[in-house]
């Protein structure tokens, strides 16, 4: 069980704890500390996944999130995960590895022959290939595609894992732990302001745990450590490792994506998996650091080929070494401090340097260390098919362009160093323009958008001292601006070696009659003459070429990829990058998991759970709920097999030969309160309020603005200046909101105060014939005759010792009261309720009977007020007063409001009287009608009706009244239905409205 | 997210607030005679502009208030915002 590729001594990870794996089913091991990616090297496997075009064998590339190949499905902790970033994902015991995009295996890929057949691939490919014949589409192209690009696979397994989202607030937010950040947070956690420090890796520090310097006279790492300690311990500091701020939203928020957990092998049942932060920062210091470049050069994907700092950092942080035989590729001085690493652990690196022969500290010291160094030198193409056995290399010219001298050498890694882009992701986010800075040959933040400050590396300062002295300086002067304290910090003493002047050299040339593909953008499979398609076929703008070619796309979004594809659109274009431009940097930075998206809003915590005081009883009666809104309503009350039909039938039937009684409570209602609070009343409804007695309910409308109906319901005076009103179940809050804004803004000199009282009353409805003698039974000295309590009247009384307000209301169009208790009271009303009762055959009713009741009476209820409806449109027409102005009156008198074909409300019944008429039907003339068939009207509520023992329907339709007595098709295409009905009156059930009188 | 300073309780994250449109809008007197021009214009006109717009928002899930914001509807910058019954600039 050796490990070829790991060094003895040097790295971060524990030697002493090792863990087992699984990668494409072999077992492997690695050590605590480790990557999945640095345990897969140490072990020498390179070839880990096929690319996403040409299905070409790729390998690692970073060590971390600039990683663009090295995507797996990862197994562990009971779920599977796709794309899982291997250079990312920490080693835990039992975690089981699976290569993607490849079949029947990674080793041995039949989508390969798409490398072969790469001239038919070109840049546009499918945007060519697959528009015609349009009805290939769906059933060829899209399943073939899909199958064949793509990367892992989504598990369809529900997620048990638990994820978190947590809101925060600080003065200062830090993006990332190297030494600007470091020094940012530390100066303000000085100065006494609250810091979050974020880092995505595990370990802080960033590049001070790769670099060959001291700070003060302690390493790099030891400086990070110890000012990682102390700001630990102070109260006002957060400090979060494996957290990547991932975007800048507006105001200054930004999110963070916390991984938790997913590196212990063992947590306790409520550990989260994920957590997401809203940080809303009052300042935010961007420390990201910057990502490699690569140079361009043929097969530069080949497995075996990584960013220099890559390879230094597999040395330097897990003992791995990434070759024995390394070529290291650079146009500037950074490289050479992997060569020396290299050198320091035995292996004989050769550099290739694209500059002229010259010197600097560096240069000096490898050559005095003896390394093979080669000037004007580069790679054209790197050799081998799944791993780098050799490569063609040239010794350039003075114009750059063609070759004094080509040999093959051998090796089995490439170090390729480009220069180094900063990260100026979040700066972009955030609304930033960024500029082209000359001196680096990159984009770093221009003047600040909102409240964002780049320091180090992402600011294009690549020295330590430079880094440290910005960190300190902005860490300190934006808390103090908060804070109003400053400590005095004295920068310390940094050693670190000298950089000459990189070269501007990004694409290696080719030999004639040599073709190799030249990989700008792995992830996406973009190569350089991609690019030369897009320009040559009139793509000029960078962000065409970039949707013309996926460029710096998915999940990538161009960190290795962007600037050498803007070098090469400037070469060939003759433009200056400054003047090509850049695309839009977009979140996440890097991918997060849907899981931590949602968060906690899973199941039963998606929304809220409104239950009424009466729930219980419902449950234990074996009610069957039914959601409306966030409330939960008895449905039906099953009994013995019952179906919903069979039991809202029984129900319903009951009311209107007895009694039933029905949960109300979710109904809105408003407490309305003010000398002016009939006024207001009369400006809020279409009819007149004015002379509303004290003890009297009265039904009321009220419409939008634009003379649409918004809601209805009853409003009860309960004394001279004192309102109860009640709205649908669905329109509450909207009714508040509305009433709220008149009263606020349009009239605000109405005396009139209004609050929900939802919640704090429970109410049932108790109706049908037998519901007066009921009543007298439960309020035994009441006089509750039709003259004493007549319909639309209203007591307070109490029900057996507890307060209680009666309302003679009918929603069902039965004798009907409801009755009101606080909602503590709830329970015991209706218990007492189900007991008084039993003599008179009283049952419980759900909504499915509600409905029943209501629609064959032809009273209006949200199908039918569906925010299209005017009150003429309903029948509600004698609700609108002549007389006096309302909100939206003006509105009813435009013209198509007024046209005599509107669609109007009828009833519909079927000839065969058997039928039941899906709701949604469209009503249309001819059933056999070429498409598309002219439609009349649709059904809006359809119900059994009990009272005639057969279907009835509601319906709105083309001339209304009109119609009545005519024949038509209700047609369902969706249910495969149409069902021959006749148009009858609305009303199919006591029109006369007697009943309720009674 | 945006941030927004409710006048009666400070700074609150957008999720608190409900969205009422253009506050500059004024609804015709009611009893009053309105030429349909001027009730269509109340009711249907509005203007989308690109910058500074003073609109009105809803504090419904903090103090139920309507209030004043004016924003910039291209960068989302807010440049004040004040009690319905106050003046924006």
């Amino acid at each position: 069980m050796s490990q070829p590729f790991r060094l003895n001594k040097e790295g971060l990870i524990n030697r002493n704890k090792k863990i087992s794996f699984t990668f494409n089913g072999k077992k492997l091991f690695g050590y605590e500390g480790d990557t999945i990616a640095s345990a897969l090297i140490a072990n020498g496997i390179h070839l880990v996944g096929r690319s996403f075009k040409y299905h070409r064998p790729r390998g690692f590339f970073g060590a971390g999130v600039e990683e663009p190949n090295a995507k797996l499905q990862v197994e562990f902790n009971g779920h599977s995960e796709p794309n899982v970033n291997a250079t990312e994902m920490e080693l835990v015991e039992g975690l089981s590895a699976t290569s993607q995009n490849c079949w029947p295996s990674v080793n041995f890929d039949i989508g390969a022959i798409n490398n072969f057949l790469k001239m038919f691939f070109p840049a546009g490919f499918y945007y060519k290939t697959f528009m015609w014949p349009k009805s290939f589409w769906y059933k060829i192209y899209e399943p073939f595609i899909r199958k064949a690009a793509g990367l892992g696979v989504a598990s369809i397994e529900k997620d048990k894992e638990r994820y978190e989202h947590k809101f925060e607030y600080c003065d200062l937010l830090v993006t990332g732990s190297g030494p600007s950040g470091l020094a940012s947070a530390y100066a303000a956690a000085k100065n006494g302001a609250k810091v979050i420090l974020a880092e995505d890796k595990p370990r802080f520090g960033g590049t001070l745990l790769t670099d060959d310097v001291s700070i003060d006279n302690l390493s790099g790492k030891d400086w990070a450590e110890k000012i990682i300690t102390e700001l630990k311990s102070m109260p006002n500091v957060t400090v979060k490792n494996r957290s990547q701020v991932f975007g800048y939203y507006d105001h200054n928020m930004l999110v963070m994506f916390e991984r938790v957990s997913d590196h212990l092998e063992k947590k306790s049942k409520f550990t989260p998996r994920q957590r997401l932060w809203y940080i809303r920062a009052k300042e935010t210091i961007l420390s990201t650091g910057s990502i490699e470049r690569p140079i361009v050069f043929g097969n530069n994907d080949t497995p075996g080929i990584f960013l220099s700092a890559a390879a230094k950092e597999y040395m330097k942080v897990f003992g791995v070494l990434v070759g024995k035989k390394p070529l290291i590729f650079t146009n500037n001085d950074s490289a050479y401090e992997t060569a020396l690493e290299f050198k320091k652990n035995n292996v004989e690196p050769i550099i290739l340097d694209t500059r002229e022969e010259h010197s600097s500290e560096l240069i000096d010291e490898a050559k005095s260390k003896g390394i093979d160094i080669r000037f004007s030198h580069g790679v054209i193409v790197a050799n081998g098919y799944k791993k780098v056995k050799s490569a063609k290399i040239g010794k350039l010219n003075k114009d750059k362009n063609s070759f004094e001298k080509i040999e093959t050498i051998e090796c089995d890694c490439i170090c390729v160093s480009g220069f180094w882009t900063p990260s100026v992701h979040l700066a972009s986010q955030s609304g930033n323009k960024l500029k082209y800075e000359e001196k680096i040959d990159a984009f770093i933040p221009d003047k600040k958008k909102q409240h964002e400050t780049s320091v180090g590396a992402a600011n294009g300062s690549f020295t330590l001292e430079e880094s440290l002295k910005h960190g300190f300086e902005n860490g300190s002067n934006l808390s103090a601006k908060i804070t109003e304290t400053k400590t005095e910090i004295t920068i310390p003493n940094v050693n670190e070696k000298k950089y000459g002047a990189h070269d501007k050299f990004w694409c290696m040339p080719l030999p004639k009659n040599e073709n190799p593909k030249r990989f700008v953008d792995f992830q996406n499979d973009v190569s350089v003459s991609d690019i030369e398609i897009a320009l040559r076929e009139g793509y000029r703008s960078i962000e065409h070429v970039k949707r013309y070619t996926t460029l710096g796309m998915a999940t990538d979004q161009g960190r290795t990829s962007n600037l050498n594809g803007l070098q090469l659109v400037s070469n060939i274009e003759n433009k200056i990058v400054p003047e090509v431009g850049h695309t839009t940097f977009r979140p996440p930075f890097t991918p997060i998991t849907i899981g931590t998206i949602v968060g906690r809003e899973v199941g039963m915590e998606y929304m809220p759970t409104r239950k009424t005081p009466m729930h219980e009883w419902h449950e234990k009666n074996n009610a069957v709920f039914v959601d409306a809104g966030a409330w939960k309503r008895p449905r039906y009350y099953k009994q013995g097999n019952e179906t919903l039909f069979e039991a809202s039938k029984r129900e319903a039937k009951n009311v209107r030969e007895n009694v039933g009684i029905c949960d109300v409570t979710t109904l809105g209602k408003i407490d309305i309160k003010g000398s002016d609070a009939a006024e207001f009343l009369n400006r809020v409804y279409t009819n007149a309020w004015m002379k509303l007695p004290v003890g009297k309910a009265r039904y009321g409308l009220m419409l939008r603005e634009d003379g649409i109906v918004m809601d209805d319901g009853t409003t009860t005076r309960i004394s001279e200046n004192h309102y109860h009103m009640t709205t649908t179940t669905a329109q509450a809050a909207n009714v508040l909101s509305h009433l709220e804004y008149y009263l606020q803004i349009v009239w605000p000199e109405l005396n009139v105060n209004v609050v929900s009282t939802t919640e704090q009353w429970a109410g049932a409805a108790i109706a049908g014939p037998k519901s007066r003698d009921m009543l007298s039974k439960l309020y035994p000295d009441l006089d509750v005759s039709n003259d004493a309590l007549p319909f639309m009247g209203y007591r307070e009384a109490e029900f057996f010792g507890v307060p209680s307000r009666i309302f003679r209301i009918s929603f069902s169009g039965e004798l009907a009261y409801e009755i009101n208790v606080k909602s503590d009271h709830g329970m015991f009303m209706w218990e007492k309720m189900m007991e008084v009762g039993k003599e008179f055959g009283n049952q419980p009713y759900g909504t499915e009977a509600l409905s029943t009741l209501r629609i064959e009476m032809g009273h209006v209820a949200g199908p039918e007020l569906d925010g299209r409806t005017i009150p003429s449109d309903v029948s509600l027409n004698g609700l609108v007063s002549k007389k006096k102005d309302f909100i939206g009156k003006n509105s009813l008198g435009r013209k198509a409001f007024n046209v005599e074909s509107r669609q109007k409300i009828v009833g519909l019944i079927p000839i065969d009287r058997k039928s039941s008429i899906p709701e949604g039907s469209h009503i249309v003339q001819d059933q056999n009608a070429k498409l598309p068939n002219p439609k009349l009207g649709h059904v809006s509520s359809s119900c059994w009706s009990v009272e005639n023992n057969n279907p009835f329907s509601l319906a709105i339709m083309k001339d209304g009244k009109n119609m009545i007595g005519k024949k038509f098709f209700a047609v369902s295409p969706l249910k495969n239905k149409s069902i021959e009905v006749e148009v009858i009156s609305s009303h199919y059930v006591d029109p006369e409205g007697k009943r309720v009188r009674s | 997210m945006l941030y927004i300073k409710c006048p009666y309780c400070g700074l609150r994250a957008q999720k608190e607030f409900s969205y009422g449109g253009d506050a500059t809008v004024k609804r015709p007197n009611i009893n009053e005679e309105v030429s349909s021009e001027d009730w269509d214009n109340f009711v249907y006109m509005r203007k989308s502009p690109r910058g500074k717009h003073i609109e009105l928002w809803q504090h419904i899930a903090g103090c139920r208030q309507w209030i004043k914001v004016q924003r910039d509807t291209a960068t989302h910058e807010i440049f004040q915002t004040a009690k319905v019954t106050e003046e924006i600039r």
